[in-house]
């Protein structure tokens, strides 16, 4: 231990300990503008100097970069020091403007404060100062080179914590500038917007147009919540001035560690404040066809007795619901008791029948529990390898593709198993640009490879799995040179890959849509499972088998019991005990039969099986397979109803619509993608008579003959974690005074569970699945003889419901497009940005065409977001056979010049 | 866009340095000798084939006066402004540099592609002062009419 006095503390430190660090640990604040708590030191600024006497020498150094010596005395505070840091200040001003009250940045700017601090009001060397355009071509942000102080923040936590590299230092000296390659505007460039860069600016050279809203002195209140899109679970505040939301502000949550995405930052909250929320009730005139506005108590009136009046007539599995999975635990809990105490039957679901039901199943069938088994921070800071399979996290989970790419900055390999050329893949080891379809023959050929190599853990395979055998015979057929036929990869590269991920002492797959979209999902699935427990990387540190979960809270929807086989927590309604210990806790007799898949709700009501649905915020119009068919389905039934923030495609069907309330308006939990229960909380008032969802529920369930007194959203989950063995330890009591609770959770004194599997499986031993590689539903032929896949973008979440309320994400990507291999355009005379017709056998759409390399020659990529071209149009409703999840990823479409 | 032989000539150029980012400068340099200037289009390349952002090779090669984005001139003519250039009146000379040549400190080379005239801060022949060079040959002591009669000399040859 090094010994030294700082300001007369005496401190003892270990060797290696910077002046800043120890003397924070001491409770002495010393002024920074360029440092990065976690970085190594810029050292730029020269705010932090310091003096340091030591054996009869003194000097001045930067404390963010000095290592604290034995017996050094420093003095934080000394003529000498506070000289030297005005000498900073004075030079920064003689090229920076002080007309500060025009400035976003007054009032949050540190150079300002410092300034005020010091006594430095106007520069004593005066002169030229820069004048260099603005930028402001970033539909969020602004940047103005004449207010920067060349800090490097921006550069570096664009660089190194970002790692997306879009700007750097140009030029030299007076010149400098903070630029894009060649100058490009911000927009131009390949900024993702997210936003990070201006919250780490200290002046106001890189501002928020939100700041044009508020100066930092009139907010009313920060409101800490948990982000609405994709299930990274960030942390955040939401800014509230004048009762209306006007910014957010990252918080270091454990997942997001400070940083935001473009979404999260900038399109969480326009929608809130939308003039298109619904406020009112709505029930549907039958003779008009037009919506008409209702009382609550007319409304209410209305779904209760016509729901009643179908379970009379067909029967009470005549009805389903579908749980919104962007909503709140709380809520989800109250909507799955509703169908299966007051509809009677178990037809409820949510949206992970669409994306990750295949995780759910699939491992909970090989290891015991449907959900990634180890945390972000764990998979992106211990791992030695990743392996990244249909996965595109930069886009779909923007925060956590943040801390992949600084993993690959700290050394670690990753095979991106991916059939599009998507960023990661460019800083891929190994990228194995897979055909669509073909994961089950890409992982039976990985472990064909491992075990033909002896690399295989049999200590683990022995103690810890059944089924080896089995699988070993199997993938016996599987050569690297059969499989890179079917996957169209190089079969060296497959051995590559494998002796990479096998060799590795730490590695986790990571995975996504890719695997489970397809109608052998849900074997794909295990097939993950099968390669990590063949080399033994479950149940520890830096490996797993890890979905990434889609929607904020889609885990959060299947553990609440939104499945039609599975009670919260996945206790299975096949189980006669469960029952029992339900129809105790409810006080309800209830139905023992498993209900119906949301996929299959929609043929059953077209056969006229099911006649009342319940639909939950989901838009099943825009994002379930074969339009045509979803709409019918909903043209069918008799009566639907829907709680909704806005009038969606499908709303437009429904007969009567309650507006429920946005997530900033109620309070409640999500579970984001790693388990991790996290706090929602109200941040504005509710607009006009929108109710929250639980309160509609409990009036419908009380009308419907099931008494359900009022419950609290604290007082709600304490009946989930009641009813919950792994929520048992769960209140908002707990998460309140700071705790982060990822389930099991068992008990009130538990800690939660980081790490799934450790020493056992749920399961009790992990299952190898003996999957063999089928070929997706539909194939391309001579009439259509491409492949479409589907995907979503960086600056839209699925229907686009919340982010297309935001003019600017809408500005850089409001489109349709479809992507397409240059070779196949070039055959039917297609260039980039030509409009093109694409049909499959379901229907057909127009789009604009981005011809390059990213997707493979036969094959195409489109997102879903949009309403003029949405694929949704042509792709396929075919089903897995567990897990009843649509494909997706595959079908086979026809693209001709339009 | 640029020829595909400019891709091949720097794709001999990494392998001779090898696919790193210390490869950057010297594989920038190359680049900048054979064509005298860096297309910016290579400098993206260079930057992708190396593994670091466009942005850090941007930063590089705007840091150095050395690379230029724009194609130079036959003769390079390199004026020294250091200290003991600048106090023996190295600015008259780039001076008459500039009025003979029609360049400025932002027009650097002449539209018929023979001459670019850039400052550069010391060549180490303070002795020489003023002093400058064409395509590395050391003018010493000049004047601005023995820069001009020497420009007029270069100009003659070539024609």
């Amino acid at each position: 231990m090094i010994h030294a006095v700082i300001d007369g503390i005496p401190v003892e430190v270990e060797k290696g300990t910077t002046i800043l660090q120890a003397a924070e640990s001491v409770g002495i604040k010393i002024p920074t503008l360029c440092y990065i708590k976690g970085l190594m030191p810029d050292g730029s600024c020269r705010m932090c100097m310091v003096e340091i006497e030591n054996r009869g020498w003194s000097k001045l150094d930067t404390a963010c970069s000095a290592h604290v010596s034995e017996g050094d005395v420093i003095q934080t505070k000394s003529e000498k020091v506070i000289a030297s840091r005005r000498g900073v200040l004075d030079l920064l001003l003689s090229n920076h403007k002080t007309d500060c009250f025009s400035c976003a940045g007054n009032g949050s700017c540190k150079l300002q404060d410092y300034c005020y601090e010091y006594g430095v009001d106007k520069t004593s060397y005066e002169g030229e100062m820069t004048e260099f355009p603005v930028d402001d071509s970033n539909p969020f942000f602004t940047y103005d080179p004449n207010l920067c102080i060349l800090c490097h923040r921006c550069v570096n936590t664009c660089n190194k914590i970002v790692g997306r590299g879009a700007i750097d230092t140009a030029e030299r000296g007076f010149n400098s500038i903070i630029s894009t390659p060649f100058g490009v505007p911000l927009r131009e460039s390949s900024c993702e917007s997210c936003g990070n860069c201006v919250a780490a600016c200290p002046t106001g050279a890189l501002s928020s147009k939100r700041q044009k809203e508020y100066r930092p002195w009139q907010v009313e209140k920060k409101v800490l919540t948990t982000c609405p899109h994709c299930a990274t679970g960030c942390q955040y505040y939401l800014i509230v001035k004048d009762g209306k939301i006007v910014d957010t502000q990252a918080a270091d949550g454990p997942s997001n560690k400070g940083l935001l995405c473009v979404k999260g930052r900038s399109g969480s909250f326009d929608f809130v404040h939308s003039p298109e929320r619904l406020t009112h009730p709505l029930i549907k005139n039958k003779e008009t066809g037009e919506f008409e506005q209702a009382s609550w108590e007319e409304a209410l009136d209305l779904v209760a007795s016509k729901f009643l009046e179908i379970k009379k007539k067909y029967g009470p599995d005549a009805l389903a619901g579908f749980a919104c999975s962007r909503s709140p635990n709380e809520d989800i809990y109250m909507m799955q008791k509703l169908v299966r105490c007051a509809f009677e039957t178990n037809n409820v679901d949510n949206c992970a029948r669409v994306c990750h039901s295949a995780s759910v199943a699939g491992l909970a069938m090989t290891l015991g529990s449907g959900a990634m088994t180890n945390p972000i921070a764990d998979i992106t800071q211990k791992p030695d390898v990743i392996m990244l399979v249909g996965s595109n996290p930069e886009e779909a989970h923007p925060v956590v593709g943040m801390q992949i790419r600084q993993a690959v900055q700290r050394g670690c390999k990753i095979i991106v198993v991916d059939p599009r050329d998507i960023d990661l893949a460019k800083h891929a080891d190994i990228h194995l640009k897979l055909r669509p379809g073909t994961n089950v023959a890409f992982a039976n050929g990985m472990m064909h490879v491992i075990i033909e190599e002896g690399l295989q853990d049999m200590k683990f395979i022995e103690e810890r799995t059944e089924g080896y055998e089995k699988i070993k015979e199997i993938v016996k057929e599987y050569t690297p040179e059969k499989v890179g036929e079917i996957c169209h990869i190089d079969p060296e590269d497959l051995r590559k890959a494998a002796r990479m991920y096998a060799k590795a002492d730490k590695a986790p797959i990571i995975y996504c849509l890719g695997v489970t979209e397809h109608s052998t999902g849900t074997e794909g699935v295990m097939s993950m499972s099968n390669m990590a427990m063949l080399v033994g990387k479950l149940g520890r540190e830096g490996c797993g088998v890890n979905p990434l979960r889609g929607q904020n809270n889609v885990q959060g929807a299947c553990d609440m019991g939104a499945l039609p086989g599975d009670f919260p927590g996945y206790q299975k309604v096949a189980n006669p005990e469960v029952i029992a210990k339900f129809e105790k806790a409810w006080g309800k007799k209830l139905n023992p039969n498993p209900g119906t898949h949301a996929t299959d709700i929609w043929p059953a009501a077209i056969r006229g099986e099911v006649k009342g649905l319940y639909i939950f915020g989901e838009d099943p119009i825009v994002t379930d397979p074969d339009t045509a068919h979803i709409i019918k389905a909903l043209e069918s039934l008799e009566f639907v109803v829907m709680n909704e923030l806005f009038m969606t495609e499908t709303a437009q069907y429904a007969d009567v619509i309650l507006p429920g309330v946005s997530y900033a308006e109620k309070e409640g939990t999500f579970t984001n993608t790693e388990r991790r229960v996290q706090r929602v909380r109200k941040a504005v008032t509710i607009p006009g008579e929108a109710r929250p969802d639980t309160e509609i529920f409990i009036d419908i369930m009380n009308r419907m003959g099931y008494p359900q007194p009022y419950l609290t959203p604290a007082q709600i989950m304490d009946e989930i974690a009641s009813v919950t063995p792994s929520f048992g330890g769960i209140s908002h009591a707990r998460l309140d005074a700071g705790e982060t609770l990822q389930w099991p959770c068992p008990s009130k004194d538990h800690p939660g569970t980081p790490i799934m599997h450790v020493g056992r499986f749920a399961r009790g031993l992990g299952w190898f699945y003996p999957a063999e590689y089928v070929p997706s539903a539909e194939l391309p032929d001579e009439e259509y003889p491409i492949i479409l896949m589907t995907g979503r973008i960086l600056y839209h979440y699925t229907t686009r419901a919340m982010t297309g309320k935001t003019p600017g994400l809408m500005e850089i990507e409001g489109k349709s497009f479809i992507e397409m291999n240059y070779k196949d355009a070039d055959a039917i005379g297609v260039k980039n940005g030509d409009k093109v017709k694409i049909s499959s056998r379901r229907g057909q759409i127009v789009s604009t065409a981005r011809v390059g390399r990213k997707v493979s020659q036969g094959e195409s990529w489109m997102p879903f977001h949009f309403p003029d071209g949405n694929a949704n149009w042509l792709t396929n409703p075919a089903l897995d056979k567990y897990a009843r999840i649509p494909e997706y990823k595959v079908c086979a479409v026809k693209i001709e010049k339009a | 866009m640029l020829e595909q032989s400019y891709y091949d000539v720097t794709d001999g150029i990494i392998e001779q340095y090898g696919k790193k980012a210390s490869s950057l400068i010297p594989v920038m340099q190359d680049i900048q000798a054979k064509y005298r200037y860096l297309p910016g289009e290579l400098l993206t390349y260079v930057a992708r084939q190396i593994g670091v952002t466009e942005a850090k090779a941007y930063s590089v090669a705007t840091f150095y006066e050395n690379f230029s984005f724009e194609p130079k001139g036959k003769y390079i003519i390199k004026v020294c402004d250091g200290t003991a250039c600048h106090v023996k009146k190295s600015i008259p000379v780039l001076e008459a540099l500039y009025s003979e040549l029609g360049l400025s400190k932002k027009k650097k080379t002449t539209d018929d592609m023979l001459f670019t005239v850039e400052t550069v801060s010391c060549l180490g022949a303070c002795g020489l002062a003023p002093t400058m060079t064409i395509n590395d040959e050391v003018y010493p002591k000049m004047t601005p009419e023995k820069a001009v009669a020497v420009i007029r000399e270069l100009r003659g040859d070539s024609k």
